[in-house]
């Protein structure tokens, strides 16, 4: 099950649409590590809200690919974490320390929009 | 309602398949949405420690039901090499996985039952279960 990826201006918008194993999860870390470079991107957004589960293994990939990115020079959002998903990751004790999260889609490009533009990148944007 | 699932655990696919089903039991138990995740999430988390440290093994899912009550009882088993200290992997560390980084602590909180047999050289044997509130 491969992620879409989806190239926005700046932007890397990878979308999750159902579940994955593994292999696919680190498949998405490497293409996004990669995708950064090659198209020069500020930001990376990732969207998980089809996730009905976030385990340890999908939490530490996660946290791995915010962490990787950042040292790529770009910022990634984790957009749609569910209420209950949130609630089971509590309990499992998985925190996501250092990697921002937004409610979804739309704050998750405010997020970033504020982040690069602090980091003196001027974002076009279209009305 | 004696039916039980089982599903083999041999490579990262089965633990998607595995949690999916216990999702389906959890649902046709009655569980609200927030106990579906918890009990998925659980049956993830043994699903890869089968993979990880006995590379094969099964889950074992199950409706439950005890003095009126209903809920789910999953059981995770392998062949593998066992748990040393089981202690020691059940104490919550100061890291996200805690203890032997097993990730047990945790998949404790998520149920209502946790129950650990394991001895060096012939297996563990995981059994969970949650009741419906």
């Amino acid at each position: 099950m491969e992620v879409p990826i989806l190239k926005q201006y700046h932007y890397l918008i990878a979308t999750i649409q159902a579940a994955l194993s593994d292999a696919d999860l680190l498949h998405l870390r490497d293409a996004l590590v990669e995708r950064v470079g090659k198209f020069r991107s500020r930001g990376v957004i990732v969207d998980v809200t089809a996730l009905d589960v976030m385990d340890s293994f999908a939490s530490r990939t996660l946290r791995d690919l915010a962490h990787m990115i950042r040292l790529r020079g770009a910022e990634t959002v984790i957009v749609g974490i569910q209420p209950e998903v949130a609630f089971a990751m509590v309990q499992l004790g998985l925190k996501l320390e250092g990697v921002a999260t937004a409610l979804d889609l739309e704050e998750g490009l405010e997020y970033l929009n504020k982040k690069t533009r602090t980091m003196g990148v001027e974002i076009e944007e279209r009305s | 309602m004696a039916e039980e699932l089982i599903i083999r655990i041999s490579n990262d696919s089965d633990i998607v398949k595995a949690r999916q089903k216990g999702r389906e039991v959890a649902a046709e138990v009655g569980f609200p949405l927030t106990d579906l995740a918890l009990v998925a999430t659980a049956i993830s988390e043994l699903s890869r420690n089968i993979l990880r440290y006995a590379r094969q093994g099964e889950i074992v899912i199950r409706r439950a039901e005890n003095a009126g009550r209903h809920g789910i009882l999953v059981i995770a088993r392998d062949r593998g090499p066992g748990i040393a200290d089981v202690e020691r992997a059940l104490e919550v560390g100061f890291s996200t996985s805690g203890g032997l980084g097993l990730g047990l602590p945790g998949v404790r909180r998520l149920m209502d039952e946790f129950e650990i047999v394991s001895r060096r050289g012939s297996g563990t044997t995981v059994t969970i279960a949650k009741w419906k509130p």
